[in-house]
C-alpha cells in the first residue's frame, strides 16, 4: 500500500495540532510546565501557519472552517487560555483582508461598521468567500509571517516605554510574576532608580520569583504578603501589574489578589498601570460567571497534612480576579498608550465581529 | 574664654575710643565674648528648674533609692501634664499616683509655682540660638514625664543611636541581655525593631537566673516563639504570671511593699519587652497593677496586701476579658441572623466565642474563615469553629473578592482601638474592610473595652512591629526562591504585624459597654478615666 504524500503531510499536521491540544490541557492545571502566554500565542500562530501551508483547501471558506474547528477544539482543551482563541480569530481576520485585497474591492468600504452602513445596507453581506484566487495561500502566510514578528517584539515594545512612565525615586508596586512587567521595570532601572514592592500572591507565590529576578538586576526590591497590600499603598506611587487577559469593556481577568489591589490603589489615588500586549484582548465579556473563574486544587490553601477537618471544610482556590476598567488608569501595549475606554475601538481593527464567536 | 573676656573688651574699647573701625575679627570676637557671657547667665537660670528636671530623670541616670525618695517632687510635675495623655509603652511608664497624703491645694501650688519658673526660663531662652535649649531638652525626653514633649517609646527609635544606647545602658543595670536585630531592614522601617525567632533571648540568659522570676522567663520564650499569642491570651498569661511573682514575693527589710513591688517589677517588664513589644491590652494591665500596687497603704501587712493584689488581678481578668466577652456576645447575637453567611478574619478569641455562642442559641449560619500568609492563623479558628459543628469555607486572603459577593457581614477582631477612631489590628484586616466597603458589605469589629488606647495613628507605618522575616519563605513546587535572600543585596523582606484600618471602613464596633461608632471612642476613654 503506497502512502501518498498529500497523506504524510495530513498525519503530520494532525500529529502536531494533537501535541499541542494535550500541551495546553497539562499546562493549565499546573503540573506540567508553566508557559508564558506570548509562547503561547506564537506557538498558536505557527500552528495555523502550517495549517494553511499543509491542509487541503480551495477558496478562502474552506480555510476558514478548518481554521475555525481547530480553533474550536484549541479552545475547548484549555478556556482559561484566551491567548488561543485571539490568535485565531487574528488568523481569520488576516485571511478575510488578503481575500478581500485579492478580491480587488478597497479595504476601506468593508472594514467599517459605521451606524449608516447599518441602517441603509439592510440585509446581510453577500460575502461567502468561495473565490478562488491562487496566490492567497502565499499572502496569507506572508501576512501570518508579518503577525509572527510582531509577537516576537512585543515584550520589547512594552518595555520601550517605560521610560516616560517611571521617573527617580519611585515607589512601584506590582503583584505576582509577569514576564512584560518584568522587563518594563528591568528596562527603566538601567537609567532610573526606584524601589519596587512585590505581593508575594499566595498560595503560589509567584512574587518570590519576580523579586529575586528583579534584585539580581540591580532595583531594590521588597517582598511582602498579600496581607500587607492595603497596609503599604500609602507609600506607594505607581502600581504596574500585568494581566492574564484583557476584556472587551476595558476589564482584566487577573492573577487573584488584583481586585484588592486595584481597590486599596484607587482608595489612595494611586494610579493603575497594566502592561499588556495586544495579543490579550479578547472579545469576551465578564457576564459569564461560570466561564469566568478557573480553580485549581486547593491543596496549597489547605494540606492534607490538615486531615481532621478536611472533609468538614469547604476550600476554595480560584486563580483569577475581575478587576472593573473603573480602577484603571492606563494600559500600555505594543502599540502604545490607551485608556481603558479605548479598548472597544481597538477591538474593532484587530478582530471581525463575525469572529467572535468561533 | 572668661577671663579673657574683660581684657579683650579693654582692648576694643581703646580701639574705639581710638576713633578706628573695629576689623573683622575684632568683631567676632566680641560677638562671642557676648554670647558666651549670655550662655553663663543662663547656665544659672537654668540650675534651677533644671535640678528639678533632674529629679524627674529615670533611675537609669541615678540610683534606684534616689528615685523613691523623689515621689513628693514626681508627683507635682504629674500634676503639671495632665491634659497630655499618658503614653502607652507602658515599661517606662510612669506612676501619676496621688498619694492620699498631699492634698489637692497643694498640689496646685505646687504645680503653678513649676510653671512659673518654666516661663521664665522659657523667656530667657527666647531669641537665643536656641541649641542651648534643645540639646537639654533632648537629655530629658526619656524622663518619666515632660511638660511640653510626650515622651516617645523606645521601640519606635530605633534608627536613633542616642536612644538605643540608653536602652542598653538600662538592660545593663537591670542584667537583662539586649537582644539584636536580624537581617536587611526595609529602609521605611529602620525606626522599628526586627528580631529572629531562631535566637531568642532566653537563649543568652544565665541558669538559674537570678534576676528574672522563671515564670516571666517562660513567658518571655512562650511569647517570642509565638506559642501564647493573640491580644486577649498574652495579657492573661501576663496576668498570671504577675500572680505567680506576688506570691513568691518577700518584702525586704527597711523596704515597703508598694515601691519595692514596682521597682522589681521593672526589670520583668523590660523582659518581656525584650522578647516582644509589649500589646495595648498587656500595657493598660500592667498600668493598672502598679497602680493597684501603689495604693496598697503603708500599714497594710504583707500577707493581707499579697491577697489583695491577687484579688485585683483575678478581678480583672473576670470583669475586663471573661464578663466582657459574654456582654460582648449578648449583643453580637442581636446582629446575627438565620440564613446568614459571615466572614471572619484569622483567629480572634472574641469573634470565636461569638460565633460558637450565635450557634449555641441555634442560629442558623456558616461561615467563611480568610486566612494570610506566613502565620495562617485561620487555621485554628477553623479548627474551633469545625469542632462546634459550623459549616465553614476556608480560603486566603486574595480570594477574598471573590468570596465577598456570597457574604452578608464581616466580623473582625482587633487588637487596640486608638484614640482618633482608626483600629489597629492583624495586618490584612484593613484589606478586608476595603474590600468589603465595596461590595456594600456591612463590618463589624468586636474589642473590649481594656483594649481603648489612648494614642492616634494614621498609618501602619509610623508604629508596628516586624515580625521574623525568614516566615516568608516558601517552598513550591519543589523551589525555593528566596532561601539566600540575605545574599542579595538589594532584596529585603517585610513581614507586618499590625495595620491600622480608616473609621470610615467601619460599620459599627460592638463593645462591653454597647455598640458604638468608630469614632466614640474617645468618648469611652474619657468616661474611663474620670472614673479612675
Amino acid at each position: 500500500v503506497t502512502i501518498m504524500p498529500g497523506a504524510d503531510k495530513e498525519t503530520d499536521l494532525s500529529e502536531r495540532i494533537e501535541a499541542f491540544l494535550s500541551d495546553l490541557k497539562r499546562g493549565g492545571s499546573g503540573t506540567g510546565p508553566l508557559r508564558g502566554s506570548a509562547e503561547t500565542a506564537r506557538e498558536t500562530t505557527a500552528l495555523l501557519r502550517r495549517v494553511t501551508a499543509q491542509a487541503r483547501w480551495s477558496s478562502a471558506g474552506d480555510l476558514m472552517e478548518i481554521i475555525r474547528k481547530e480553533g474550536r477544539r484549541m479552545t475547548a482543551a484549555q478556556p482559561s487560555e484566551t491567548t488561543v482563541g485571539n490568535m485565531i480569530r487574528r488568523v481569520l481576520k488576516i485571511i478575510r483582508e488578503e481575500y478581500a485585497r485579492s478580491r480587488g474591492s478597497s479595504e476601506e468600504t468593508d472594514q467599517q461598521e459605521s451606524l449608516h452602513k447599518l441602517l441603509t445596507s439592510g440585509g446581510l453581506s453577500e460575502e461567502n468567500f468561495r473565490q478562488h484566487f491562487a496566490p492567497l495561500k502565499a499572502n496569507v502566510i506572508e501576512a501570518i509571517n508579518e503577525l509572527l514578528t510582531e509577537l516576537e517584539g512585543t515584550t520589547d515594545n512594552i518595555a520601550m516605554q517605560a521610560l516616560e512612565h517611571i521617573h527617580s525615586n519611585e515607589v512601584i508596586m506590582t503583584i505576582g510574576r509577569s514576564r512584560t512587567v518584568e522587563a518594563f521595570l528591568k528596562d527603566a532601572a538601567r537609567k532610573r532608580k526606584f524601589h519596587v514592592i512585590v505581593a508575594e500572591c499566595a498560595p503560589f507565590c509567584q512574587g518570590h520569583e519576580m523579586a529575586t529576578s528583579l534584585s539580581k538586576a540591580g532595583i531594590e526590591t521588597t517582598v511582602i504578603t498579600d496581607a500587607a497590600i492595603f497596609a503599604v499603598m500609602s507609600r506607594v506611587n505607581k502600581v504596574i501589574i500585568g494581566t492574564q487577559t484583557v476584556l472587551a469593556n476595558g476589564g482584566l481577568r487577573a492573577v487573584n489578589g488584583t481586585h484588592t489591589l486595584a481597590l486599596a490603589a484607587k482608595h489612595h489615588s494611586t494610579p493603575l498601570i497594566v502592561c499588556a500586549p495586544m495579543f490579550k484582548l479578547s472579545p469576551q465579556f465578564p457576564n459569564e460567571e461560570d466561564t469566568f473563574h478557573k480553580f485549581v486544587s486547593p491543596h496549597e490553601v489547605l494540606p492534607f497534612t490538615e486531615g481532621e477537618i478536611l472533609s468538614k471544610v469547604n476550600v476554595h482556590c480560584p486563580v483569577f480576579d475581575y478587576v472593573p476598567p473603573e480602577l484603571i488608569t492606563l494600559f500600555i501595549s505594543n502599540i502604545g498608550g490607551h485608556a481603558p475606554s479605548y479598548i472597544y475601538r481597538l477591538m474593532s481593527e484587530l478582530y471581525h465581529p463575525e469572529d467572535h464567536e468561533l | 574664654m572668661l577671663a579673657d573676656g574683660p581684657e579683650k573688651t579693654g582692648d576694643i574699647e581703646r580701639i574705639k575710643n581710638e576713633g578706628k573701625e573695629l576689623t573683622k575679627e575684632e568683631k567676632q570676637r566680641l560677638r562671642k565674648e557676648k554670647k558666651q557671657q549670655k550662655k553663663n547667665k543662663e547656665k544659672k537660670d537654668e540650675k534651677a528648674p533644671l535640678e528639678s528636671e533632674k529629679e524627674k530623670k529615670p533611675a537609669s541616670s541615678s540610683p534606684a533609692s534616689q528615685a523613691t525618695a523623689q515621689p513628693p517632687t514626681q508627683k507635682a510635675s504629674s500634676g503639671v501634664p495632665a491634659p497630655a495623655p499618658v503614653p502607652v509603652a507602658a515599661s517606662e511608664a510612669p506612676s501619676p499616683v496621688d498619694k492620699p497624703a498631699k492634698s489637692k491645694a497643694e498640689l496646685k501650688a505646687e504645680r503653678r509655682a513649676r510653671q512659673e519658673a518654666e516661663r521664665a526660663s522659657k523667656q530667657s531662652k527666647k531669641g537665643e540660638v536656641g541649641q542651648q535649649a534643645a540639646p537639654s531638652k533632648a537629655k530629658a525626653p526619656p524622663s518619666e514625664l515632660q511638660p511640653v514633649v510626650k515622651r516617645l517609646p523606645e521601640h519606635i527609635q530605633v534608627d536613633n543611636p542616642e536612644v538605643l544606647k540608653k536602652l542598653a545602658k538600662k538592660l545593663e543595670r537591670q542584667q537583662i541581655p539586649l537582644r539584636s536585630d536580624y537581617g536587611y531592614k526595609v529602609s521605611l522601617f529602620s525606626h522599628l525593631h526586627q528580631y529572629s525567632r531562631k535566637a531568642p533571648l532566653t537563649q543568652q540568659l544565665s541558669i538559674p537566673s537570678s534576676v528574672i522570676h522563671p515564670a516571666i522567663v517562660q513567658l518571655g520564650l512562650q511569647y517570642s516563639q509565638g506559642i501564647v499569642a493573640g491580644s486577649n491570651a498574652r495579657s492573661v498569661a501576663l496576668l498570671h504570671a504577675f500572680k505567680q511573682i506576688i506570691r513568691d514575693y518577700t518584702t525586704p527589710p527597711n523596704e515597703e511593699l508598694s515601691r519595692d513591688l514596682v521597682n522589681k517589677l521593672k526589670p520583668y517588664i523590660s523582659f518581656l519587652n525584650q522578647c516582644r513589644p509589649l500589646s495595648a491590652s498587656m500595657g493598660n494591665a500592667i498600668k493598672y497593677i502598679k497602680k493597684e500596687i501603689s495604693n496598697i497603704p503603708s500599714q497594710c501587712k504583707e500577707e493581707e496586701a499579697k491577697s489583695k493584689l491577687q484579688d485585683c488581678i483575678d478581678c480583672y481578668i473576670n470583669e475586663k476579658i471573661i464578663l466582657a466577652a459574654k456582654a460582648i456576645a449578648k449583643y453580637a447575637i442581636e446582629k446575627i441572623s438565620d440564613g446568614d453567611v459571615i466572614l471572619v478574619y484569622g483567629c480572634s478569641s472574641l469573634v470565636n466565642h461569638i460565633l460558637c455562642e450565635a450557634f449555641e442559641k441555634n442560629r442558623k449560619f456558616r461561615v467563611i474563615v480568610v486566612d494570610s500568609r506566613p502565620r495562617l492563623e485561620g487555621r485554628e479558628a477553623l479548627r474551633r469553629l469545625v469542632q462546634r459543628g459550623i459549616s465553614c469555607t476556608y480560603v486566603l486572603i486574595s480570594a477574598v473578592s471573590y468570596i465577598l459577593p456570597e457574604v452578608s457581614k464581616v466580623f473582625l477582631g482587633a487588637h487596640a482601638l486608638l484614640a482618633n477612631g482608626y483600629v489597629m489590628s492583624r495586618v490584612g484586616t484593613s484589606q478586608i474592610a476595603l474590600v468589603a466597603k465595596a461590595f456594600n458589605v456591612p463590618v463589624l469589629v468586636c474589642c473590649e473595652t481594656y483594649k481603648f488606647c489612648e494614642r492616634v495613628q494614621t498609618d501602619s507605618f509610623v508604629s508596628n512591629e516586624l515580625d521574623d522575616p525568614d516566615d516568608l519563605i516558601v517552598t513550591r513546587k519543589g523551589k525555593t526562591h528566596l532561601e539566600h535572600w540575605q545574599d542579595v543585596s538589594s532584596l529585603g523582606l517585610l513581614n507586618l504585624v499590625y495595620d491600622v484600618t480608616p473609621p470610615d471602613f467601619v460599620d459599627l464596633v460592638i463593645t462591653d459597654l454597647g455598640m458604638i461608632p468608630c469614632t466614640s471612642v474617645p468618648v469611652v476613654l474619657r468616661v474611663k478615666n474620670v472614673d479612675q
